[in-house]
């Protein structure tokens, strides 16, 4: 019991790490390229590598945080404009090539050390240390000093800890996340507000309970600590608003008209162009906020934000349902708490000493849960390109 | 309709829906390929397109009249579908900027792309259907209508610029999907809709846009007896509203039956032109479709009559015969 | 059919890598391991990954002025455990440098400590890497100008055609079946890999191991359509959903190399090369080899396709695929075989680039896969004497760049080509312009 409450505290800490909500920000930009225009970004990674320079880079050099922000996302802008011109006149696949290179790029180009002047902004492949860049982000917060423990009441409180306690707990989670899975989907017949509160009632129950049983504690301030988890988790959902906002309006709709047939839209007088450069430009602002997220309670290392973080984000998305409002940050969640459970499984039962069938290493273990990311996404896709929330309808018209 | 308009230049909408107003229209322009029209709407000059060294399109001078259906016919490979690309900007002519010239209403097309040819009101259809399958009936209707606010970035998050106009939109489209009777079917997906109906739905959403000109390259394609019937009435309705219409079609029977006037194509050129009765029995015709072999799918009416069969009959046993020895 | 899929899936993936299961820790290379809060590691190779530098003493100077030295082996590597962090000095005893070399100094000044050597800065648990370069003594900048172009134009040219025999596997892939195969570059690591376990920790003969790689990759591209490809193609998956499946199989893969292989560099043959010199030319015995075999299998794979009848009826495909199955052309079984020899193709291909570049990593697909797109690119996709001509292009790009832009610039370059070419001619050196609508 022991071992699994073990696994259940990583799969806990990675549930609410802020980085699971940074990649769940850029997986929401992805969305918006991918899932509703039908733009094949793999350039993702590099959309929020070069918000996270603009914004690291900016306060290192005493640029005041607001305007650090701006600088981050102006870059993403920019890029986006560069990436937008030469190739979204063309077929699909030149966008993915090109994004996919100019990634490297931009990747290339952080970890040089050949211009000086250059090496001393991003300061090569070790990158810029947080310690660099956080401060003034830290300084914001009001959490003061000490630490919490999420929740402090806890099962340990209840029945001295007792198993009976812990399962039948773990059993009204899943039933309240296979609830809201259907509600999402819209199998149970709820609309309008009775909707959305079911939802957000299932949502707020199903995560206390959670972390009733698996207590997490956290600084309140330093880097990782709650005020950190709470600002991320904050812009999620703020995120998420503006998506909902952006999609359920008459250009979201032009969106997915552009997605289904360019030719059809042009023939309906719609600039195609304009249209998909919209799209690349603000699902690359949503990648620049989530890198500069991403960095926030870590460094920025160009070769820890190159094309595996891309293909996480499609795993993500793909895992929650491309085109769905929900599916970005529910598949990060999954994907992020599936790899952690992966890599804590293995190190407790598969290592060489810490279980008699043990047989990898521990850097094999982590090797292991990457192999398994690259067959669930294969299997993903063969088997449930709609993902959890996409509309099984729709795969009957294939594009 | 007809009996309180009079008609004027520039404006014969409305008064064209008598046809014996349209055929005297018409009976003033000579058959003649490149004929002068009262009132052209399109006027085409010296468009060509060559796909490697073969000349898909070359068109010397056409002109489409305003108010009428004029059909586009010609055998397979006549380069119809790809004239129709070129004038609605979907394809560039060879010729661009050696004297290719066309203009919709008083306006230069040259350098005009696709959709801003659609904004000026030449709106088209796809031969193979484009409906946007992962979204409803309504939805595809809805991305019809022109110069919606809400689809402006700046303002698509704040609801109050749009609320009003998509409620006038919505109102539209309902109205035209009950008019093509799709109205059932408007929360469904529409890929889920029928060859004939997604016909259907294609004019509608083109509808949505109030073309002066629409353009529908064969509409019938594919589309059950019962529909044709109801698509013709749709497309004579267009025209008795004031619309102009130049479709594309390979059943001759409709041809004769909707047509005001007749543009034959063959091998990219325009042979002739003509009242619908006529035109078929000129000589060019016959050559275009003995030319592109003689598996000409022209329709199981009488196009033309027991006598020219029965010649065109004889020219190809001769030839064929002519062929034998050839080998022999 | 579903469950047949799945475990298919994962036969393909693994069953090629469990030939090297028996490799494990077969050469031993004592690497320094940095432990978390304890110690740091400093790691280099002496010269470059290609042409290493053996028997060098290489000098570390620590914070506090004692020093420490190592002396490279075969493979040109150091590697130091530290206790402390700080910024330290790499350096080399001079004398023990080749006759007539000298320690070229880092390309960022910034880095440069007294007598060329290198400061590398440490935290614990952390490994840096030291890279250390030597240049001709009597090197001069104005004479050795020409020289050097010269010699980047071969690499460049060598680069090229092993791109080649890549690419235009991946160019009639693309060409038949529509997929972009991110997973390619992974099938070029396989051979490397491969070639690794026959020759070096099996000890057979090269010729042989060449030829058990190309058969045993052949293989795997024939099981992947039989398993994989085929069967989603009668799903009528997407070509997007096609794609990211194959992103999905090029993840699987680089993390099944480390994991059965380990993230380090492994050699083909132990022994290093014999080189020669053809003029200003300084090359290797192996290298000029392995250009000859390119040379060779890329003119027979270009007489197949232009003057054989699968050739033609492969080029049909690419064409046009429904109009060559309405012409009675199997294209199920053209595909089949453009998988199997365009793996086998791919996997040569990593062997000879282990021969040449002295070694071979999990992530040396990652690097040269977006090479390979791009050389496919340039070239028009799905055209495959495009891809060849693109590969040149792009091997010559990568190599020569370097003379005008710092180094570690060089795949940025090619990369930014390709974007610039697509900006004035969207279909490619040899592509046709399409029809829309």
């Amino acid at each position: 019991m022991d071992d699994i409450q073990n696994i259940l505290g990583a799969m806990m800490r990675v549930a609410i790490d802020p980085q699971t909500a940074a990649v769940a920000i850029a997986v929401i930009g992805l969305n918006i390229h991918f899932g509703y225009t039908g733009l094949l970004n793999i350039g993702q990674s590099a959309f929020m590598l070069l918000g996270a320079y603009g914004f690291a880079i900016s306060i290192t050099q005493g640029v005041p945080m607001f305007f650090a922000i701006l600088i981050g996302l102006a870059l993403a802008l920019v890029f986006a404009l560069v990436l937008g011109v030469p190739t979204l006149k063309l077929r699909g696949d030149y966008l993915a090539i090109v994004t996919i290179s100019a990634a490297e790029i931009i990747r290339y180009v952080g970890r040089s050390v050949g211009i000086g002047w250059l090496t001393d902004l991003t300061k090569g492949a070790q990158g810029i240390p947080g310690s660099q860049y956080r401060a003034p982000f830290t300084n914001l917060s009001f959490f003061g000093d000490g630490s919490t423990t999420l929740l402090p009441f806890n099962y340990t409180d209840v029945a001295g800890g007792s198993v009976v306690v812990r399962l039948i707990g773990w059993v009204v989670v899943i039933a309240l996340i296979v609830l809201l899975v259907r509600i999402a989907r819209g199998k149970v017949a709820l609309t309008g507000a009775a909707r959305t509160g079911a939802m957000v009632g299932a949502v707020v129950v199903a995560a206390l309970l959670a972390l009733f049983l698996v207590p997490v504690t956290q600084r309140n301030t330093g880097a990782n600590g709650l005020w950190f988890t709470a600002v991320a988790w904050t812009v999620v959902g703020l995120s998420v608003l503006l998506l909902l906002g952006l999609t359920r309006s008459p250009w979201g709709r032009a969106l997915r008209g552009v997605r289904e047939d360019e030719d059809a839209m042009r023939s309906l007088g719609k600039n195609v162009f304009a249209i998909k450069m919209q799209a690349l430009v603000i699902g690359g602002l949503f990648g620049a906020l989530g890198g500069m997220m991403y960095v926030l309670p870590a460094t920025v290392q160009p070769d820890s934000m190159g094309r595996t973080l891309t293909f996480f984000c499609y795993t993500a998305l793909l895992l929650g349902g491309a085109a769905t409002i929900w599916g970005p940050v529910l598949g990060s969640l999954i994907f992020y708490v599936g790899r952690a459970f992966v890599i804590a499984v293995s190190q407790t039962y598969l290592q060489d000493g810490s279980s008699p069938i043990g047989f990898m290493s521990n850097q094999q273990t982590q090797q292991f849960a990457f192999i398994v990311v690259g067959v669930a996404l294969m299997l993903l896709v063969i088997f449930r390109p709609q993902g959890i929330l996409g509309d099984k309808r729709e795969l009957r018209f294939n594009v | 309709m007809s009996e309180t308009t009079t008609p004027t230049t520039g404006s014969t909408g409305g008064a064209l829906a008598d046809p014996a107003e349209r055929r005297r229209l018409m009976s003033t322009v000579t058959p003649e390929p490149g004929a002068a029209k009262a009132d052209p709407i399109l006027k085409v000059d010296k468009i060509t397109r060559q796909f490697g060294g073969i000349t898909a399109v070359d068109v010397e001078h056409l002109e489409v009249q305003r108010g009428v259906i004029t059909a586009l016919i010609g055998p397979n490979g006549a380069g119809k579908t790809t004239f129709f690309n070129l004038i609605t900007g979907f394809d560039k002519p060879t010729s661009a900027g050696h004297g290719a010239h066309w203009e919709f209403d008083g306006r230069a097309l040259n350098r005009t792309s696709a959709s801003s040819v659609a904004r000026s009101g030449m709106v088209r259809t796809f031969q193979l259907t484009k409906s946007l399958s992962r979204m409803t009936v309504m939805e595809n209707m809805m991305l019809g209508a022109q110069g919606q606010a809400g689809e402006s970035l700046a303002k698509a998050l704040f609801r109050p610029f749009w609320a009003g106009e998509e409620k006038q939109i919505e109102e539209k489209a309902l109205e035209l999907l009950a008019r093509f009777k799709l109205h059932e079917k408007r929360a469904d997906f529409a890929g889920s809709l029928s060859g004939g109906q997604r016909k259907l739905l294609e004019m509608a959403r083109a509808l949505m846009s109030d073309p002066k000109m629409i353009m529908l390259d064969e509409p019938m394609a594919g589309v059950n007896p019962a529909l044709t019937q109801s698509l013709l009435g749709h497309i004579q309705s267009l025209r008795d509203e004031g619309m102009t219409v130049l479709f594309v079609e390979h059943d001759m029977h409709v041809v004769r039956h909707i047509s005001d006037w007749v543009v034959v194509m063959a091998e990219g050129r325009v042979v002739a032109e003509g009242a619908a009765d006529t035109v078929m029995s000129n000589p060019a015709v016959i050559d275009a479709y003995l030319g592109a072999h003689h598996d000409t799918d022209l329709g199981d009416d009488d196009l033309l009559d027991d006598a020219t069969m029965e010649r065109l009959e004889q020219e190809v046993a001769a030839e064929e015969t002519e062929r034998e020895e050839g080998k022999a | 059919m579903a469950r047949g899929l799945a475990v298919t899936l994962l036969l393909v993936l693994v069953a090629p890598l469990l030939l090297l299961v028996t490799s494990r820790s077969a050469d031993a290379v004592t690497l320094c391991v940095p432990k978390k809060d304890e110690t740091a590691c400093i790691a280099g190779t002496m010269g470059s990954r290609s042409d290493p530098i053996a028997d060098v003493d290489v000098v570390l100077t620590k914070p506090d002025g004692t020093t420490e030295s190592q002396t490279t082996a075969e493979d040109g590597k150091f590697s130091f455990q530290v206790d402390a962090a700080g910024e330290y000095l790499v350096g080399v005893d001079p004398e023990t440098l080749p006759k007539g070399s000298e320690l070229r100094p880092p390309s960022n000044p910034t880095l440069e400590g007294p007598d060329g050597a290198l400061k590398v800065t440490v935290a614990l648990g952390q490994t840096r890497a030291a890279t250390l370069t030597v240049r001709a003594a009597d090197y001069d900048d104005s004479t050795s100008k020409l020289e050097e172009a010269v010699q980047s134009a071969f690499n460049g040219l060598r680069l090229g055609l092993l791109l080649a025999l890549a690419s235009v596997g991946l160019s009639l892939i693309y060409g038949t079946t529509g997929i972009s195969n991110f997973a390619h570059a992974e099938q070029v690591t396989l051979g490397g890999m491969v070639g690794y376990g026959f020759a070096n920790v099996m000890g057979l003969p090269l010729w042989l191991a060449g030829l058990l790689v190309v058969i045993v990759c052949a293989a795997t591209g024939y099981g992947q359509d039989r398993l994989l490809w085929q069967p989603l193609r009668r799903r009528g998956l997407g070509l997007t959903q096609l794609m990211i499946v194959t992103i999905g199989l090029s993840l699987a893969m680089q993390y099944a190399f480390q994991y059965f292989v380990g993230s380090r560099t492994v050699r083909v043959v132990v022994e290093s090369a014999t080189s020669v010199e053809l003029g200003p030319i300084r090359t290797t015995v192996t290298s000029l080899v392995c250009m000859a075999i390119a040379v060779v299998v890329l003119i027979a794979v270009g007489f197949a396709l232009l003057r054989t009848r699968i050739g033609r009826a492969t080029r049909a495909v690419s064409d046009n695929p429904a109009l060559a199955q309405a012409s009675g052309i199997d294209t199920d079984k053209v595909i089949r075989l453009v998988w199997t020899v365009a793996m086998g193709l791919a996997g040569l291909s990593g062997m000879l680039y282990a021969l040449v570049v002295n070694g071979i990593k999990w992530d040396t697909g990652l690097q040269i896969l977006l090479l390979l797109f791009a050389a496919v690119t340039l070239g028009g996709l799905g055209t495959a004497f495009g891809a060849l001509i693109g590969s040149i292009v792009i091997g010559l790009v990568v190599e020569m760049s370097p003379l005008v832009i710092p180094g570690d610039f060089k795949y940025a370059a090619a990369l930014l080509i390709l974007i610039l070419l697509l900006l004035v001619r969207p279909q490619g050196l040899l592509g046709r312009a399409q029809r829309v609508g």
